[in-house]
Protein backbone atom coordinates (compact mmCIF):
# COMPACT_ATOMS: atom_id res chain seq x y z
CA UNK A 1 0.00 0.00 0.00
CA UNK A 2 1.41 3.32 -0.91
CA UNK A 3 1.81 5.83 1.72
CA UNK A 4 0.57 8.79 -0.62
CA UNK A 5 -0.92 8.09 -3.76
CA UNK A 6 -0.11 11.08 -6.32
CA UNK A 7 -2.89 13.71 -6.83
CA UNK A 8 -3.96 12.79 -10.66
CA UNK A 9 -5.76 15.58 -13.08
CA UNK A 10 -8.81 15.49 -12.97
CA UNK A 11 -10.25 13.46 -16.22
CA UNK A 12 -13.82 14.19 -17.89
CA UNK A 13 -16.65 12.11 -16.17
CA UNK A 14 -19.39 11.30 -18.16
CA UNK A 15 -22.74 10.45 -17.34
CA UNK A 16 -23.92 9.39 -21.12
CA UNK A 17 -22.38 7.84 -23.89
CA UNK A 18 -22.75 10.91 -26.41
CA UNK A 19 -20.34 12.46 -23.34
CA UNK A 20 -17.78 9.56 -23.99
CA UNK A 21 -17.78 9.94 -28.08
CA UNK A 22 -17.21 13.64 -27.62
CA UNK A 23 -14.56 13.22 -25.68
CA UNK A 24 -13.12 9.75 -27.32
CA UNK A 25 -12.99 11.92 -31.06
CA UNK A 26 -10.62 14.06 -29.28
CA UNK A 27 -8.34 11.41 -30.03
CA UNK A 28 -8.38 11.64 -33.84
CA UNK A 29 -7.23 15.13 -32.97
CA UNK A 30 -10.26 17.41 -34.42
CA UNK A 31 -12.29 18.77 -32.51
CA UNK A 32 -15.86 17.58 -33.16
CA UNK A 33 -19.61 18.87 -31.82
CA UNK A 34 -22.53 17.77 -32.38
CA UNK A 35 -24.29 18.83 -35.77
CA UNK A 36 -28.82 18.69 -36.27
CA UNK A 37 -29.33 16.59 -39.57
CA UNK A 38 -32.55 18.36 -39.64
CA UNK A 39 -31.34 22.44 -39.40
CA UNK A 40 -27.84 22.10 -39.51
CA UNK A 41 -27.68 23.74 -35.70
CA UNK A 42 -24.53 23.16 -33.85
CA UNK A 43 -24.63 22.03 -30.31
CA UNK A 44 -22.78 21.75 -27.12
CA UNK A 45 -22.88 20.34 -24.88
CA UNK A 46 -23.95 17.00 -26.05
CA UNK A 47 -27.81 16.50 -26.07
CA UNK A 48 -30.30 14.19 -27.30
CA UNK A 49 -32.46 16.15 -29.63
CA UNK A 50 -32.14 19.73 -31.49
CA UNK A 51 -33.64 22.48 -29.59
CA UNK A 52 -34.08 24.39 -32.46
CA UNK A 53 -36.34 22.43 -34.72
CA UNK A 54 -36.90 19.61 -32.35
CA UNK A 55 -34.98 17.04 -34.48
CA UNK A 56 -33.43 13.93 -32.71
CA UNK A 57 -30.90 12.85 -35.60
CA UNK A 58 -27.66 14.41 -35.65
CA UNK A 59 -24.04 14.08 -36.43
CA UNK A 60 -20.47 14.33 -34.84
CA UNK A 61 -19.36 16.58 -37.27
CA UNK A 62 -15.69 18.13 -37.14
CA UNK A 63 -15.30 22.33 -36.10
CA UNK A 64 -12.77 24.48 -38.19
CA UNK A 65 -11.20 24.16 -34.47
CA UNK A 66 -11.02 28.19 -34.24
CA UNK A 67 -12.75 30.33 -32.29
CA UNK A 68 -12.20 33.77 -30.30
CA UNK A 69 -11.74 34.17 -26.33
CA UNK A 70 -15.53 34.97 -24.52
CA UNK A 71 -14.30 34.56 -20.81
CA UNK A 72 -12.11 33.46 -18.27
CA UNK A 73 -11.30 33.46 -14.47
CA UNK A 74 -7.51 33.38 -13.24
CA UNK A 75 -7.86 30.86 -10.30
CA UNK A 76 -5.45 31.60 -7.35
CA UNK A 77 -6.98 29.50 -4.93
CA UNK A 78 -7.20 25.79 -6.24
CA UNK A 79 -10.86 24.11 -5.28
CA UNK A 80 -8.90 20.83 -5.82
CA UNK A 81 -5.81 18.98 -5.02
CA UNK A 82 -4.89 18.52 -8.39
CA UNK A 83 -4.23 21.37 -9.32
CA UNK A 84 -2.57 23.07 -5.97
CA UNK A 85 0.84 23.32 -7.90
CA UNK A 86 -0.47 24.87 -10.73
CA UNK A 87 -2.02 28.22 -9.56
CA UNK A 88 -2.07 31.14 -10.93
CA UNK A 89 -3.96 29.11 -14.13
CA UNK A 90 -6.90 30.39 -16.18
CA UNK A 91 -9.62 28.66 -17.03
CA UNK A 92 -11.49 29.99 -20.29
CA UNK A 93 -14.27 30.03 -22.06
CA UNK A 94 -14.11 29.63 -26.26
CA UNK A 95 -16.92 30.76 -28.86
CA UNK A 96 -15.91 28.40 -31.67
CA UNK A 97 -16.56 30.03 -35.35
CA UNK A 98 -19.60 27.22 -35.52
CA UNK A 99 -21.15 29.22 -32.39
CA UNK A 100 -20.93 26.72 -29.89
CA UNK A 101 -19.17 27.91 -26.79
CA UNK A 102 -16.36 25.41 -24.86
CA UNK A 103 -14.78 25.48 -21.52
CA UNK A 104 -11.08 24.83 -21.90
CA UNK A 105 -7.57 26.47 -20.95
CA UNK A 106 -4.69 28.11 -23.19
CA UNK A 107 -1.78 27.71 -21.24
CA UNK A 108 1.04 29.28 -23.32
CA UNK A 109 -0.79 32.49 -23.27
CA UNK A 110 0.43 34.78 -20.31
CA UNK A 111 -2.35 35.84 -18.17
CA UNK A 112 -1.76 39.12 -18.22
CA UNK A 113 -2.37 39.29 -21.66
CA UNK A 114 -5.96 37.92 -21.47
CA UNK A 115 -8.59 39.90 -22.80
CA UNK A 116 -11.62 39.55 -24.46
CA UNK A 117 -11.89 38.42 -28.65
CA UNK A 118 -8.42 37.10 -28.99
CA UNK A 119 -8.28 34.12 -31.78
CA UNK A 120 -7.59 30.90 -30.82
CA UNK A 121 -7.30 27.79 -32.30
CA UNK A 122 -7.23 23.86 -30.75
CA UNK A 123 -4.99 21.74 -29.73
CA UNK A 124 -4.76 18.44 -28.04
CA UNK A 125 -2.39 16.94 -25.51
CA UNK A 126 -2.91 13.10 -23.73
CA UNK A 127 -4.02 13.78 -20.17
CA UNK A 128 -3.97 10.05 -19.53
CA UNK A 129 -2.79 7.08 -21.50
CA UNK A 130 -6.87 7.03 -22.95
CA UNK A 131 -7.67 10.78 -22.69
CA UNK A 132 -6.57 13.01 -25.02
CA UNK A 133 -8.04 16.41 -23.82
CA UNK A 134 -8.49 20.03 -26.48
CA UNK A 135 -6.36 22.91 -25.59
CA UNK A 136 -6.27 25.91 -27.41
CA UNK A 137 -3.71 28.37 -28.28
CA UNK A 138 -3.52 31.62 -29.61
CA UNK A 139 -3.32 32.59 -33.39
CA UNK A 140 -0.31 34.81 -34.39
CA UNK B 1 -55.86 32.83 -9.86
CA UNK B 2 -53.28 34.79 -8.44
CA UNK B 3 -52.32 33.78 -5.09
CA UNK B 4 -51.72 37.59 -4.04
CA UNK B 5 -52.35 38.26 -0.24
CA UNK B 6 -53.85 35.47 0.06
CA UNK B 7 -50.70 33.92 2.59
CA UNK B 8 -48.73 35.44 5.10
CA UNK B 9 -45.35 34.15 7.13
CA UNK B 10 -46.53 33.99 10.49
CA UNK B 11 -43.52 32.19 12.18
CA UNK B 12 -39.56 32.56 12.23
CA UNK B 13 -36.97 30.90 13.73
CA UNK B 14 -32.95 30.34 13.65
CA UNK B 15 -30.16 28.55 15.20
CA UNK B 16 -27.06 30.16 16.54
CA UNK B 17 -24.81 30.46 13.08
CA UNK B 18 -21.43 29.07 14.30
CA UNK B 19 -17.98 27.49 12.83
CA UNK B 20 -18.27 24.32 14.37
CA UNK B 21 -21.91 22.70 15.50
CA UNK B 22 -20.85 19.88 16.84
CA UNK B 23 -25.22 19.24 15.52
CA UNK B 24 -26.67 17.30 12.80
CA UNK B 25 -28.24 18.77 10.16
CA UNK B 26 -31.81 17.57 10.98
CA UNK B 27 -31.14 18.55 14.71
CA UNK B 28 -30.14 21.93 14.13
CA UNK B 29 -33.58 22.04 11.32
CA UNK B 30 -35.83 21.01 14.03
CA UNK B 31 -34.85 23.30 16.63
CA UNK B 32 -35.04 26.64 13.70
CA UNK B 33 -38.10 24.56 13.34
CA UNK B 34 -39.78 24.28 16.81
CA UNK B 35 -38.84 28.31 17.12
CA UNK B 36 -40.76 29.47 13.84
CA UNK B 37 -43.70 27.45 14.47
CA UNK B 38 -43.71 28.66 18.07
CA UNK B 39 -43.37 31.95 17.11
CA UNK B 40 -46.48 31.38 14.72
CA UNK B 41 -48.31 30.75 18.20
CA UNK B 42 -48.95 27.21 16.69
CA UNK B 43 -47.98 23.91 17.93
CA UNK B 44 -46.39 21.32 15.53
CA UNK B 45 -49.22 19.42 14.49
CA UNK B 46 -51.06 22.43 13.02
CA UNK B 47 -48.50 22.37 9.70
CA UNK B 48 -49.65 20.15 7.51
CA UNK B 49 -47.52 21.05 4.80
CA UNK B 50 -43.50 20.97 4.55
CA UNK B 51 -40.93 21.55 1.78
CA UNK B 52 -37.36 20.53 3.20
CA UNK B 53 -34.28 22.09 1.88
CA UNK B 54 -32.92 19.73 -1.67
CA UNK B 55 -30.55 17.33 0.86
CA UNK B 56 -29.74 16.69 4.21
CA UNK B 57 -33.36 15.44 5.14
CA UNK B 58 -37.02 14.82 3.84
CA UNK B 59 -40.39 15.71 4.86
CA UNK B 60 -41.31 11.94 6.19
CA UNK B 61 -38.35 12.45 8.01
CA UNK B 62 -39.30 16.28 9.61
CA UNK B 63 -42.77 15.15 9.85
CA UNK B 64 -41.87 12.11 12.00
CA UNK B 65 -40.05 14.55 14.98
CA UNK B 66 -42.29 17.10 14.59
CA UNK B 67 -45.35 14.95 15.20
CA UNK B 68 -47.05 15.85 11.62
CA UNK B 69 -49.34 12.53 11.27
CA UNK B 70 -51.59 14.57 8.49
CA UNK B 71 -48.88 15.85 5.68
CA UNK B 72 -50.60 16.61 3.04
CA UNK B 73 -48.56 18.72 1.18
CA UNK B 74 -44.90 17.88 0.78
CA UNK B 75 -42.81 19.44 -2.31
CA UNK B 76 -38.51 19.48 -2.52
CA UNK B 77 -37.24 22.20 -4.95
CA UNK B 78 -34.22 21.47 -6.32
CA UNK B 79 -32.57 25.03 -7.30
CA UNK B 80 -29.63 25.09 -5.25
CA UNK B 81 -29.25 28.29 -2.79
CA UNK B 82 -32.42 29.87 -4.40
CA UNK B 83 -34.58 26.73 -2.99
CA UNK B 84 -35.40 27.85 0.34
CA UNK B 85 -36.79 31.32 -1.02
CA UNK B 86 -38.34 29.77 -4.15
CA UNK B 87 -40.25 27.47 -1.71
CA UNK B 88 -41.96 30.08 -0.37
CA UNK B 89 -44.03 30.79 -3.72
CA UNK B 90 -44.67 26.55 -3.50
CA UNK B 91 -46.36 27.03 -0.48
CA UNK B 92 -48.39 30.25 -0.99
CA UNK B 93 -49.93 28.64 -4.11
CA UNK B 94 -50.27 25.33 -2.03
CA UNK B 95 -52.83 27.24 0.39
CA UNK B 96 -53.68 29.70 -1.72
CA UNK B 97 -55.52 26.66 -3.83
CA UNK B 98 -56.77 24.57 -0.89
CA UNK B 99 -54.15 21.64 -0.65
CA UNK B 100 -52.81 22.36 2.59
CA UNK B 101 -53.31 24.98 5.56
CA UNK B 102 -49.74 25.90 7.04
CA UNK B 103 -46.68 25.19 5.41
CA UNK B 104 -43.31 24.50 6.99
CA UNK B 105 -40.04 25.89 5.19
CA UNK B 106 -36.05 25.09 6.48
CA UNK B 107 -32.78 25.04 5.81
CA UNK B 108 -30.00 23.68 7.86
CA UNK B 109 -26.63 22.30 7.28
CA UNK B 110 -22.98 22.32 8.39
CA UNK B 111 -21.50 24.69 5.72
CA UNK B 112 -18.68 25.34 7.57
CA UNK B 113 -17.83 21.48 9.19
CA UNK B 114 -18.59 19.40 6.63
CA UNK B 115 -16.37 20.90 4.12
CA UNK B 116 -13.55 20.22 7.23
CA UNK B 117 -13.74 16.80 7.96
CA UNK B 118 -12.05 15.05 10.39
CA UNK B 119 -9.80 12.06 9.21
CA UNK B 120 -11.66 8.86 10.19
CA UNK B 121 -14.83 10.77 10.38
CA UNK B 122 -17.85 8.83 8.22
CA UNK B 123 -19.47 11.06 5.69
CA UNK B 124 -22.57 12.88 6.88
CA UNK B 125 -25.50 14.13 4.49
CA UNK B 126 -25.46 15.76 1.56
CA UNK B 127 -27.19 18.32 -0.56
CA UNK B 128 -28.59 17.23 -3.82
CA UNK B 129 -27.08 19.22 -6.35
CA UNK B 130 -27.61 16.53 -8.85
CA UNK B 131 -28.33 18.65 -11.62
CA UNK B 132 -25.01 19.94 -12.45
CA UNK B 133 -22.97 17.49 -12.20
CA UNK B 134 -23.03 16.36 -16.00
CA UNK B 135 -21.25 19.81 -16.85
CA UNK B 136 -19.01 20.53 -14.05
CA UNK B 137 -17.59 16.86 -13.71
CA UNK B 138 -17.69 16.21 -17.43
CA UNK B 139 -16.48 19.53 -18.86
CA UNK B 140 -15.52 22.20 -16.43
CA UNK B 141 -13.60 20.14 -13.92
CA UNK B 142 -10.24 18.76 -16.02
CA UNK B 143 -10.22 22.35 -16.65
CA UNK B 144 -9.81 23.02 -13.05
CA UNK B 145 -13.15 24.70 -12.58
CA UNK B 146 -15.23 22.87 -9.72
CA UNK B 147 -16.50 25.57 -7.95
CA UNK B 148 -18.82 28.36 -7.85
CA UNK B 149 -16.40 31.35 -6.77
CA UNK B 150 -14.83 30.11 -10.31
CA UNK B 151 -17.95 29.16 -12.80
CA UNK B 152 -19.68 32.60 -11.35
CA UNK B 153 -16.62 34.82 -12.19
CA UNK B 154 -16.95 33.59 -15.86
CA UNK B 155 -19.82 35.79 -15.92
CA UNK B 156 -18.03 38.67 -13.43
CA UNK B 157 -14.80 38.37 -15.65
CA UNK B 158 -17.24 38.75 -18.84
CA UNK B 159 -19.27 41.80 -17.38
CA UNK B 160 -16.05 43.30 -15.93
CA UNK B 161 -14.51 43.58 -19.14
CA UNK B 162 -17.57 44.60 -21.37
CA UNK B 163 -18.96 47.61 -19.07
CA UNK B 164 -15.45 48.79 -17.39
CA UNK B 165 -17.13 47.67 -13.99
CA UNK B 166 -14.95 49.48 -11.46
CA UNK B 167 -13.94 47.36 -8.37
CA UNK B 168 -15.60 50.09 -6.01
CA UNK B 169 -18.98 48.37 -7.67
CA UNK B 170 -18.85 45.44 -5.41
CA UNK B 171 -16.68 47.02 -2.85
CA UNK B 172 -19.97 48.52 -1.97
CA UNK B 173 -21.55 45.48 -1.70
CA UNK B 174 -19.14 44.22 0.64
CA UNK B 175 -18.75 47.11 2.75
CA UNK B 176 -22.43 47.52 3.15
CA UNK B 177 -23.12 44.13 4.26
CA UNK B 178 -20.39 44.24 6.99
CA UNK B 179 -21.74 47.43 8.30
CA UNK B 180 -25.26 46.34 9.12
CA UNK B 181 -23.46 42.73 10.10
CA UNK B 182 -21.82 45.36 13.12
CA UNK B 183 -25.90 46.04 14.26
CA UNK B 184 -26.91 42.38 14.35
CA UNK B 185 -26.00 40.32 17.18
CA UNK B 186 -26.39 37.05 15.60
CA UNK B 187 -23.74 38.16 12.69
CA UNK B 188 -20.79 36.16 12.86
CA UNK B 189 -18.58 38.84 11.55
CA UNK B 190 -20.22 41.62 14.22
CA UNK B 191 -17.12 43.88 15.29
CA UNK B 192 -14.84 42.92 12.59
CA UNK B 193 -14.08 46.44 10.81
CA UNK B 194 -13.93 46.23 6.83
CA UNK B 195 -13.17 49.49 4.80
CA UNK B 196 -13.01 49.48 0.94
CA UNK B 197 -9.31 49.78 1.52
CA UNK B 198 -9.35 46.52 3.47
CA UNK B 199 -11.61 44.99 0.25
CA UNK B 200 -9.25 46.20 -2.04
CA UNK B 201 -6.33 44.62 -0.49
CA UNK B 202 -7.99 41.17 0.17
CA UNK B 203 -6.68 37.98 -1.81
CA UNK B 204 -7.68 36.84 -5.47
CA UNK B 205 -9.86 33.54 -4.73
CA UNK B 206 -10.82 33.79 -8.60
CA UNK B 207 -10.36 36.81 -10.91
CA UNK B 208 -12.26 38.90 -10.56
CA UNK B 209 -13.50 37.75 -6.74
CA UNK B 210 -11.58 38.44 -4.47
CA UNK B 211 -11.51 36.73 -1.13
CA UNK B 212 -14.37 39.49 0.33
CA UNK B 213 -16.55 39.04 -2.97
CA UNK B 214 -16.76 35.27 -1.02
CA UNK B 215 -19.53 34.79 1.84
CA UNK B 216 -19.73 33.29 4.98
CA UNK B 217 -19.39 29.26 5.26
CA UNK B 218 -21.32 28.44 8.84
CA UNK B 219 -23.30 25.40 10.41
CA UNK B 220 -27.04 26.60 11.31
CA UNK B 221 -30.52 26.38 10.68
CA UNK B 222 -33.42 28.69 9.93
CA UNK B 223 -37.09 28.20 9.30
CA UNK B 224 -40.40 30.12 8.44
CA UNK B 225 -44.17 29.06 8.90
CA UNK B 226 -46.36 30.41 6.08
CA UNK B 227 -50.08 30.52 6.51
CA UNK B 228 -53.41 31.12 4.87
CA UNK B 229 -54.43 35.13 5.72
CA UNK B 230 -57.77 34.65 7.84
CA UNK B 231 -55.77 32.16 10.17
CA UNK B 232 -52.95 34.82 9.90
CA UNK B 233 -55.08 37.15 11.39
CA UNK B 234 -55.21 35.50 14.53
CA UNK B 235 -51.39 34.80 15.58
CA UNK B 236 -49.51 36.56 18.02
CA UNK B 237 -47.25 38.47 15.76
CA UNK B 238 -48.33 41.13 12.86
CA UNK B 239 -48.52 39.29 9.52
CA UNK B 240 -46.44 39.65 6.52
CA UNK B 241 -48.30 39.29 3.51
CA UNK B 242 -46.95 37.41 0.40
CA UNK B 243 -47.70 39.62 -2.43
CA UNK B 244 -45.87 38.56 -5.67
CA UNK B 245 -43.43 35.61 -6.05
CA UNK B 246 -41.57 33.39 -8.56
CA UNK B 247 -39.04 31.39 -9.98
CA UNK B 248 -37.08 31.57 -13.03
CA UNK B 249 -33.87 29.80 -14.96
CA UNK B 250 -31.67 30.77 -17.41
CA UNK B 251 -31.12 29.00 -20.61
CA UNK B 252 -30.22 26.68 -20.96
CA UNK B 253 -30.14 25.82 -16.91
CA UNK B 254 -27.79 23.33 -16.50
CA UNK B 255 -24.68 24.96 -18.52
CA UNK B 256 -23.41 27.89 -17.46
CA UNK B 257 -20.65 28.38 -20.39
CA UNK B 258 -22.72 28.28 -23.30
CA UNK B 259 -25.87 31.07 -22.43
CA UNK B 260 -26.91 33.41 -25.40
CA UNK B 261 -26.60 36.23 -23.21
CA UNK B 262 -25.14 35.20 -20.12
CA UNK B 263 -26.74 37.80 -18.07
CA UNK B 264 -29.82 36.99 -18.80
CA UNK B 265 -30.29 35.21 -15.20
CA UNK B 266 -32.65 33.07 -13.04
CA UNK B 267 -34.17 36.58 -12.03
CA UNK B 268 -34.49 38.14 -15.72
CA UNK B 269 -37.37 36.08 -16.10
CA UNK B 270 -38.50 35.49 -12.45
CA UNK B 271 -38.88 39.22 -11.65
CA UNK B 272 -41.60 40.68 -14.18
CA UNK B 273 -44.07 38.03 -13.30
CA UNK B 274 -43.40 38.83 -9.55
CA UNK B 275 -43.96 42.17 -10.30
CA UNK B 276 -47.20 42.03 -11.91
CA UNK B 277 -48.65 39.86 -9.34
CA UNK B 278 -47.62 41.98 -6.59
CA UNK B 279 -49.05 45.06 -8.70
CA UNK B 280 -45.86 47.14 -7.99
CA UNK B 281 -42.79 48.41 -9.55
CA UNK B 282 -39.50 47.48 -8.61
CA UNK B 283 -38.32 51.04 -7.58
CA UNK B 284 -41.25 50.80 -4.78
CA UNK B 285 -39.34 48.46 -2.21
CA UNK B 286 -38.17 49.86 0.98
CA UNK B 287 -35.85 47.27 1.36
CA UNK B 288 -33.25 44.99 0.07
CA UNK B 289 -32.49 41.25 0.86
CA UNK B 290 -30.61 39.89 -1.74
CA UNK B 291 -28.90 36.34 -2.40
CA UNK B 292 -25.40 37.35 -1.48
CA UNK B 293 -22.85 34.03 -2.00
CA UNK B 294 -20.96 36.68 -3.92
CA UNK B 295 -21.22 40.70 -4.72
CA UNK B 296 -20.72 40.04 -8.41
CA UNK B 297 -24.06 38.01 -8.10
CA UNK B 298 -25.58 40.60 -6.16
CA UNK B 299 -24.66 42.63 -9.25
CA UNK B 300 -26.20 40.43 -11.89
CA UNK B 301 -29.10 40.38 -9.97
CA UNK B 302 -29.18 44.05 -9.08
CA UNK B 303 -28.87 44.27 -13.04
CA UNK B 304 -31.34 41.70 -14.38
CA UNK B 305 -34.03 43.00 -11.42
CA UNK B 306 -33.55 46.66 -13.40
CA UNK B 307 -33.05 48.27 -9.90
CA UNK B 308 -30.51 49.98 -12.05
CA UNK B 309 -29.52 49.35 -15.91
CA UNK B 310 -26.70 46.44 -16.88
CA UNK B 311 -23.21 47.71 -16.16
CA UNK B 312 -24.72 50.45 -14.12
CA UNK B 313 -24.26 49.08 -10.72
CA UNK B 314 -21.28 51.21 -9.49
CA UNK B 315 -24.03 54.59 -9.67
CA UNK B 316 -26.33 51.93 -7.74
CA UNK B 317 -24.56 51.05 -4.64
CA UNK B 318 -22.34 54.61 -4.68
CA UNK B 319 -22.91 57.27 -1.87
CA UNK B 320 -24.59 54.78 0.45
CA UNK B 321 -27.05 54.40 -1.37
CA UNK B 322 -27.49 50.02 -0.22
CA UNK B 323 -26.82 50.65 3.43
CA UNK B 324 -28.79 52.01 5.73
CA UNK B 325 -30.42 55.43 5.42
CA UNK B 326 -30.21 55.22 1.94
CA UNK B 327 -33.09 54.60 -0.54
CA UNK B 328 -32.36 50.55 -0.85
CA UNK B 329 -30.94 49.60 2.28
CA UNK B 330 -29.66 46.27 1.16
CA UNK B 331 -28.97 42.56 3.38
CA UNK B 332 -29.97 45.06 7.12
CA UNK B 333 -28.64 41.79 9.18
CA UNK B 334 -25.28 41.42 7.00
CA UNK B 335 -26.35 38.76 4.24
CA UNK B 336 -24.67 35.73 3.28
CA UNK B 337 -21.43 37.99 3.39
CA UNK B 338 -21.07 38.95 6.88
CA UNK B 339 -23.97 37.64 9.26
CA UNK B 340 -24.23 33.51 7.88
CA UNK B 341 -24.69 31.31 5.25
CA UNK B 342 -28.12 29.32 5.32
CA UNK B 343 -28.89 29.26 1.80
CA UNK B 344 -30.83 32.44 2.26
CA UNK B 345 -33.48 31.71 4.54
CA UNK B 346 -32.13 34.31 6.62
CA UNK B 347 -32.71 37.02 4.10
CA UNK B 348 -36.12 35.89 4.56
CA UNK B 349 -36.37 35.93 8.48
CA UNK B 350 -35.11 39.17 8.56
CA UNK B 351 -37.55 41.05 5.77
CA UNK B 352 -40.17 39.52 8.00
CA UNK B 353 -38.73 41.24 11.12
CA UNK B 354 -37.85 44.73 9.30
CA UNK B 355 -41.85 44.20 8.56
CA UNK B 356 -43.21 43.35 11.69
CA UNK B 357 -40.69 46.33 13.07
CA UNK B 358 -38.72 44.30 15.04
CA UNK B 359 -35.10 44.64 13.51
CA UNK B 360 -33.81 46.90 16.34
CA UNK B 361 -31.07 48.69 15.40
CA UNK B 362 -30.93 47.79 11.84
CA UNK B 363 -34.59 48.95 11.10
CA UNK B 364 -35.68 50.21 8.14
CA UNK B 365 -37.86 53.32 9.56
CA UNK B 366 -41.63 52.76 7.98
CA UNK B 367 -40.73 49.85 6.25
CA UNK B 368 -43.84 48.32 4.66
CA UNK B 369 -42.52 46.82 1.25
CA UNK B 370 -39.66 45.01 1.16
CA UNK B 371 -37.93 42.30 -1.55
CA UNK B 372 -36.08 38.71 -0.99
CA UNK B 373 -34.52 36.61 -3.80
CA UNK B 374 -32.72 33.19 -4.09
CA UNK B 375 -29.66 32.42 -6.36
CA UNK B 376 -28.32 28.97 -6.88
CA UNK B 377 -27.41 26.23 -9.43
CA UNK B 378 -25.62 28.13 -11.98
CA UNK B 379 -27.75 30.98 -11.78
CA UNK B 380 -31.57 29.83 -11.23
CA UNK B 381 -33.83 32.44 -8.97
CA UNK B 382 -36.24 33.15 -7.14
CA UNK B 383 -38.09 36.68 -6.05
CA UNK B 384 -40.58 37.43 -3.35
CA UNK B 385 -42.39 40.78 -2.52
CA UNK B 386 -43.65 40.92 0.97
CA UNK B 387 -45.61 43.58 2.74
CA UNK B 388 -46.81 44.22 6.31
Amino acid sequence: MSIIDPIELPVPYSVDEINREFWKLCSTHILHFQQCKGCGHWRHLPRYMCSKCGSPDWHWAPSSGKGVIFSWTTVHQPMHPAFGGKTPYASIIVEMEEGVRIVSQAPDLPIEDLKLDIPVEVYFEARTEDVTLPFFRVIE
Amino acid sequence: MSFKDKTAIVGIGETDYVKGSGRSEVDMMLEASRKAIADAGMKPSDIDGIIPPPGYTYSEELAANLGVEDLRYAATINMGGASPNAAIQHAAIAIASGVCNSVLITLGWNGYTAMRPKPGQPPGRSAGIAVLNNAIQGFYLPYGVSAPVQMYSWLAMRHKQMYNTPDEATGHIAVACRKHAHLNESAFMRGREMTMDDYLASRWVSEPMRLFDCCLETDGAAAVVITRADIAKDTPNKPVYIMGAAEGHPYPADDIATRPDPFRIGLSFATPKALEIADIKIHDVDFLQIYDCFTYVVMLQMEAMGLCERGETYDFVKDGNIELGGHYPLNTHGGLLSQAHVWGLNHTTEAVRQLRGTAGASQVKDAELGLVTGWGDLGDGSIVILRN
